[in-house]
């Protein structure tokens, strides 16, 4: 009996160690599983593991590799926890690709001290800093999320074209929130807006009385909350309506949130806001796959989570090789015309069609199309609160 | 009109939620203070410990709720108010008899016993985050406002609003009288004053007869009514998230070291120099001397002495500068 045991063991053993030799290849998903966006990363995970399993489970990467998941918490504001995981990832785990960070600020701490060194291929499907577009990188960083240059200057369509002029700024004072405050700032005064206050609010904290009565002593038609929904961007719209400052807002995609509805409804009738989106045909077919994977489609950055595990992976596929340093260079190809458009649920497809030698257009979820440092060229989705539930408005 | 209505845009934004900010981080800091001069070591864990009640007095908020039960135009919290703390007595005399006695019979170093405290915190913190999660949760029903902005204007035709929440009136009143009935239970009442005997001296007060597992018991359960009340006033005023209570630690421990950290009348003080020099320093006051003064001088920027990023910097200023000056507090130690 005890010898059977001892077989058994052995064979188990035995078996998990050959896969490990050579069928896997393991990815490392970073995210921010705590902190201030730990309310949207589990979709974000979920969604670039859907795009994992969706490929382990065709067996057609590199001649039927399975790639497995590996998830460590980037926290979002502690660059020395994120470069710690993320160092873990590659020295221990030893992954041949990153699929994250999410925010800003460890994205590029990571960057620089774990993934240059290392030469391990990074792509973010929420660092939103326009900051992330001229860091040096080795062209291993890529995102497909689009830089918030972009994203200030469809703020700033979105608010003239409602003929709102003067509006207060509160930003989080950090990489994402200053990047976005000022591309917004350049964009609205150049189209001849008047900014009557741009200031900083920081994360976490329990009480924005003092911000707000700061906001509401510079006035304007709107206040715009450039920050992130979870940790102080809704103390801010809490307080700002409490005391009667403001009514009505506009949010940018780290504000985005479902609890929005909730917490606020109408309370908030008539704001605007935009996040990334798109309406392409590749939208509703991961919509299809999300709801059969349990993962909410329409949460911030889950397309874009699942669009960069997915490049990670067909990029491979083309260099015929798991290696950072080999596959790095095939992103771009993959991502972008010419080749057949590859929408999401179609993973398999397009591993058979790069394997026979062919090109491919990936689109997916987000529309993805990168553009000059490897960055998505971004598509917005407009939105506005309506009897307090967030309605779709058009895409830009 | 102009005066009222820059005194109206005051209140609104800056003396109202001070008075409210002050009275959560006044009784906060007294908790800090009560186990600072009983037990003699600097609670970590206090913030959770709010947390941890608070989240108690939720729990029953939303169980009561299901059975209908309501307060009317008051925050059925209230109701759920005193099983919270019950609960939060249950947890903390826990905590006491497998952590804190161990150390205290081993008549331990205060650093120590203040990175126990830590060690506690730590645990608290994720406790709450596992039952409750981290996001933001909300048990505020009944009215939310006294009055609104909107309806205080349409009232009096002021062009300036002033909105007067339910939170604010309940939390300064529920204040006044839990830092009233305190200070009597340790001034008049012979347990408040064996407390006092042991804070001021441990042996003498043992040899006088007082015991010692009692006094530290007694203080467990105040500390425990006055995080769980102090908790959930902030929550409703605010909102909830475990995180955020994290945070308060830092106003809390600056309000009881400006106050005296053992004294609790000053630590009330404390806790109202902080919240008003927070919000006052930081204030723009565009606004309000866009009323008072004449035209010709009205100012065009924003009048604001430190942009509100500095907050913080402010609690650290005057923590600063009470330990440089008035080690003791500005108020004094209620110890020599």
């Amino acid at each position: 009996m005890k010898n059977m045991l001892m077989a058994c063991t052995a064979l188990i053993f035995g078996a998990g160690t050959a896969l490990a030799d050579g069928h896997e290849i393991k990815l490392g998903v970073i995210l921010g599983y705590t902190g201030p966006i730990e309310s949207l990363t589990p979709h974000m995970a979920g969604g670039a593991e859907l795009a994992i399993a969706e490929v382990s489970d065709s067996g057609k990467l590199l001649g039927g590799k399975t790639v497995i998941p590996v998830r460590a918490d980037s926290t979002c504001i502690d660059s020395s926890a994120a470069t710690a995981a993320a160092e873990r990832l590659i020295t221990a785990d030893g992954i041949k690709g990153i699929m994250g960070a999410d925010c800003s600020g460890v994205t590029g701490a990571i960057l620089t001290n774990i993934a240059l060194p290392n030469g391990m291929v990074m792509i973010s499907p929420s660092a939103t800093s326009p900051g992330l577009s001229t860091v040096e990188d080795n062209d291993l960083f890529f995102r497909t999320a689009p830089s918030d240059a972009r994203q200030g200057a469809v703020m700033t369509e979105i608010l003239m074209e409602q003929g709102i002029t003067e509006v207060a700024v509160s930003y989080v004072n950090n990489d994402y929130g200053k990047g976005l405050s000022d591309s917004f700032a350049s964009a609205f005064d150049a189209a001849g807006g008047t900014i009557t206050i741009n200031a900083a609010h920081e994360d976490e904290k329990a009480d924005y009385t003092s911000e707000v009565a700061a906001l509401a002593a510079a006035g304007g038609q709107r206040l715009l909350v450039l920050g992130y929904y979870g940790s102080g961007g809704s103390g801010i719209i809490r307080a700002a309506i409490d005391s009667g400052a403001f009514d009505t807002f506009h949010l940018p995609d780290g504000m985005i949130a479902e609890d929005i509805e909730e917490n606020f409804g109408t309370e908030i009738e008539g704001s605007t806001g935009q996040v990334p989106g798109t309406d392409s045909p590749g939208a509703a077919k991961f919509a299809e796959l999300a709801a059969a994977g349990n993962v909410n489609p329409i949460s911030p950055f889950t397309a874009e989570s699942y669009d960069a595990a997915a490049l990670i992976m067909l990029a491979m596929q083309a260099a015929g090789s798991a290696e950072p340093g080999d596959y790095k260079d095939k992103v771009f190809e993959v991502a972008n015309a010419p080749g057949e458009k590859i929408f999401p649920g179609e993973l398999g497809k397009a591993l058979d069609i790069i394997a026979e030698g062919g090109n491919v257009d990936y689109v997916g979820a987000s529309s993805v199309e990168l553009i000059g440092p490897g960055e998505s060229s971004g598509n917005y989705r407009q939105i506005e609160i309506r009897n307090g539930k967030i309605e779709t408005v058009q895409f830009r | 009109m102009d005066f009222l209505n820059a005194i109206i845009a005051l209140s609104n934004f800056a003396l109202l939620p001070a008075i409210a900010y002050g009275s959560q981080l006044a009784l906060g800091a007294l908790g800090v203070t009560m186990i600072y001069g009983i037990l003699r070591f600097s609670n970590f864990a206090h913030g959770d410990t709010m947390a941890f009640g608070t989240m108690c007095v939720i729990l029953i908020t939303w169980y009561m709720q299901s059975l209908g039960i309501d307060f009317g135009p008051l925050p059925t919290a209230l109701l759920a108010l005193p099983f919270g703390i019950l609960c939060c007595i249950a947890f903390l005399l826990l905590v006491d008899r497998a952590v804190y006695r161990f150390y205290r019979a081993q008549k331990a170093n205060p650093v120590i016993l203040m990175i126990v405290s830590m060690g506690v915190m730590f645990i608290l913190h994720g406790l709450v985050r596992l039952i409750l999660g981290p996001g933001d949760q909300r048990f505020d029903d009944g009215s939310r406002f006294v009055m609104t902005a909107r309806e205080f204007k349409q009232w009096t035709g002021f062009s300036e609003g002033l909105a007067v929440k339910t939170s604010h009136g309940i939390t300064i009143l529920t204040a006044i009288a839990v830092v009233a009935a305190l200070l009597w239970f340790l001034n008049k009442t012979r347990t408040g004053k064996s407390m006092r005997a042991y804070s001021d001296n441990e042996d003498l007060a043992l040899l006088s007869g007082v015991s010692p597992d009692r006094v530290v018991a007694i203080t467990w359960i105040i500390v425990a009514a006055l995080a769980t009340i102090a908790g959930t006033l902030y929550g409703l005023d605010k909102s909830y998230k475990p995180f955020t209570y994290f945070s308060l630690l830092l106003p809390i421990f600056a309000s009881a070291i400006v106050g005296g950290l053992g004294n609790p009348l000053g630590v009330i003080a404390g806790g109202f120099v902080i919240a008003f020099s927070e919000i006052f320093v930081t204030y723009a006051w565009k606004k309000v001397l866009g009323y008072i003064l004449p035209e010709y001088l009205k100012p065009e920027g924003l009048v604001q002495l430190l942009s509100t990023d500095y907050k913080f910097a402010v609690s650290f200023l005057i923590l600063l500068a009470v330990l440089l000056l008035r080690p003791t507090g500005l108020f004094g130690e209620n110890r020599s």
